[in-house]
């Protein structure tokens, strides 16, 4: 037996700790939705509301000093990398105890301690940053690794390709994880693809590659330590595809004409919090009652979290011009 | 006969107009087709005019960018959507680098007819990345037009005379106008490229303003009417070509200029206009030429932060009080 399945055996602990995550997220998005149709929220609110298994299965498996970067759908993995749900909210308040200082905002979330490297608001954006991050890494001599996370739209984009050419001809330690939720804002992948299958786009680049069940944590969980220790290993890019959907809109804005109630109703039933708590019930690693309690103490926690960013004070006026430099 | 619409909808019509003018018009870009439009802009075209003439795209703005610079070299006339000016960035190569020099460094043999139509946005907590305001950028670059009009009327008839026009244009809409309604004569409409407006007669002092700015500007100059000062306000329109002969007609006039802009100020449009002042009407000048505009800082998120980052009327109205000695 290899030495990834061998550590493939989660404790109690750990598997009961992505599924709290995965309920943190739900419920943070959920608070922010609710709290940007009040006006405490501006500008734009992208939810990760449905891919939340992609972030945590990806995520738990990672060391402290491993990094992450992601694109404007940041929040999910932005607490998931362990940054607290207050630092979160009061960024999206625009607060100055915000993890951005509340000059970010919900798009631009940035944690250094925490090894987030953003929160990126064009499509793709983050992508060829990850190859630097690799570089970096290389260059340090470290055996940390970066997992990229970006959207099916962004595949389309030149960045990608410069990017996986790097880094395949480099060999850098970057873990590419396209998160497919299957629509570019309101056009279908495969309206935008040459080939519907995105996962042949790290092919011609060579890159080692996986298709996952985004909507499994623990399917995404297993293929996480199996590439995390391969390109711990062996230095080398992996790209990984995992299919997942957005429940909500591409942005809070977007009214979603573009498909049907009953497609996200047949996706909703493959619900990841749902599966991961039927998993733990089935195995009686948890009881209802547990249960209740784990959605209690994360109701409270997020209720903390809002009381914290509607009671923090926004940035003073001199603010404005720190960290502006020319 | 005028009909009260919104901006938006001028654009909308200036667009069904030409498509049905021309059949070498075609438009191109992320969301324009089946979704009508990120800011709908393009709603109800697809339907009318099928999928070979409203094109939508991945999300890949140097391909779009060519795309529509190709197609305009066997002479179509595209009519590029980016979807904001920042998504620009993207496509600035072919922009700058084939656009703006084909026709010249072919010797004429080519002409680049498309317009990159793209909306800025300022004011809505978009954030830095989502939150600027580019038209010095390609107003810097010979071989380029360069169009940010303020009102309906002249978003229509701006726009359809850049379809016309065999020359690339880098047509600067903006977020915050799409709603705004004024009147907008019925029928064909155009309005001349490199032609300034005066939207406001006066004989105090020129206030000179564009795009979403210019709102602010009107509102300054009704608030100064009050206290005494008649301020004229002059609405740029095309910021390339600038039109030098009415920026200097106007400050001949009143000696004195305030440049309200939205963009950053080293190196800005204001900059430009300052300089046609100085070196076109120094001697009428009975004071120096001040520009308001936004804080040189990417655009912070929080909204107390972003409200003092942009200008409003009543910064606009004090800059042209203490020029009048009332400040």
């Amino acid at each position: 037996m290899s030495l990834y399945t061998e550590r493939m055996i989660l404790s109690r602990d750990q598997l009961i700790g992505m599924y709290q995550t995965m309920q943190r997220i739900r419920s943070f998005e959920e608070k922010s939705s609710e709290l940007y149709t009040k006006g405490k929220i501006g500008g734009f609110l992208h939810l990760y509301i449905g891919q939340e298994a992609v972030g945590v299965g990806f995520i738990s498996a990672l060391k402290e000093d491993d990094y992450v970067i992601g694109s404007y759908r940041d929040h999910g993995q932005c607490i998931a990398k362990g940054t607290s749900t207050r630092e979160i909210m009061a960024e999206l308040f625009g607060k100055s105890t915000g993890i951005s200082r509340g000059k970010g905002g919900s798009m631009h979330l940035f944690d250094v301690k925490r090894g987030f490297l953003g929160g990126h608001g064009i499509v793709g954006g983050g992508i060829p940053v990850a190859a630097g991050v690799g570089l970096a890494i290389r260059y340090k001599k470290t055996d940390q690794v970066v997992i990229c996370f970006f959207g099916d739209g962004a595949v389309n984009e030149g960045a990608f390709h410069e990017a996986l050419n790097m880094v395949a001809l480099w060999k850098l330690p970057v873990i590419y994880v396209l998160e497919n939720n299957l629509y570019g804002m309101g056009t279908a992948a495969y309206r935008a693809s040459s080939i519907p299958d995105l996962i042949r786009r790290a092919s011609c680049y060579d890159i080692d590659r996986e298709q996952v069940d985004g909507m499994d944590v623990l399917a995404v969980r297993e293929v996480a330590e199996r590439t995390i220790y391969k390109t711990r290993t062996d230095k080398e890019p992996r790209f990984i595809e995992a299919i997942t959907y957005r429940y909500r809109g591409h942005s809070i804005s977007d009214p979603g004409a573009y498909r049907t109630r009953e497609e996200i109703e047949e996706w909703q039933k493959r619900d990841p919090i749902m599966r991961m708590e039927n998993y733990l019930k089935e195995n009686s690693m948890i009881t209802d009652d547990e249960i209740k309690a784990i959605r209690e103490e994360i109701s409270a926690e997020i209720q903390d979290a809002v009381e914290f960013s509607e009671n923090s004070p926004f940035p003073s006026k001199e603010e404005l011009y720190t960290d502006i430099y020319a | 006969m005028a009909a009260n619409i919104t901006y938006r909808e001028a654009l909308n019509q200036a667009l069904r107009e030409e498509l049905q003018n021309n059949p070498d018009v075609f438009i191109i870009g992320e969301e324009v087709a089946q979704y009508g439009g990120a800011y709908k802009v393009t709603e109800g075209l697809y339907k009318e005019f099928g999928p070979e003439r409203v094109v939508d795209t991945p999300i890949s703005e140097e391909g779009i960018a060519g795309c529509g610079i190709g197609a305009a070299m066997l002479g179509l006339r595209p009519v590029v959507e980016m979807m904001t000016v920042n998504f620009t960035l993207l496509a600035m190569d072919q922009i700058v680098n084939n656009a703006a020099k084909l026709r010249y460094m072919s010797g004429g043999q080519f002409q680049i007819p498309a317009v990159i139509r793209t909306p800025q946005s300022l004011g809505l907590q978009l954030g830095a990345q989502h939150s600027q305001s580019l038209e010095a950028w390609y107003a810097h670059v010979p071989g380029l037009k360069v169009i940010a009009p303020a009102t309906p009327a002249d978003a229509k008839g701006l726009l359809k005379s850049s379809i016309r026009d065999n020359n690339p244009i880098i047509f600067l809409e903006n977020e915050m106008l799409y709603g705004t309604k004024g009147e907008v004569p019925e029928g064909e409409l155009f309005i001349p490229i490199g032609k300034a407006d005066v939207k406001r007669q006066g004989k105090d002092i020129t206030l000179i303003s564009y795009s979403m700015m210019l709102i602010q500007a009107m509102k300054a100059a009704d608030t100064l009417a009050k206290e005494g000062i008649d301020v004229e306000v002059l609405d740029l329109r095309t910021l390339r070509p600038l039109d030098a002969e009415s920026i200097l007609a106007s400050v001949k006039k009143t000696h004195k200029a305030v440049i309200a802009e939205a963009d950053w100020k080293s190196c800005g449009m204001g900059a430009e206009v300052t300089s046609i002042i100085l070196s076109g009407a120094f001697d009428y000048l009975d004071a120096p030429v001040v520009r308001v505009a936004l804080a040189e800082v990417p655009m912070p998120y929080s909204k107390p932060l972003e409200k003092a980052a942009i200008p409003t009327a009543d910064d606009i109205a004090a800059a042209v009080r203490k020029i009048m000695g009332k400040g």
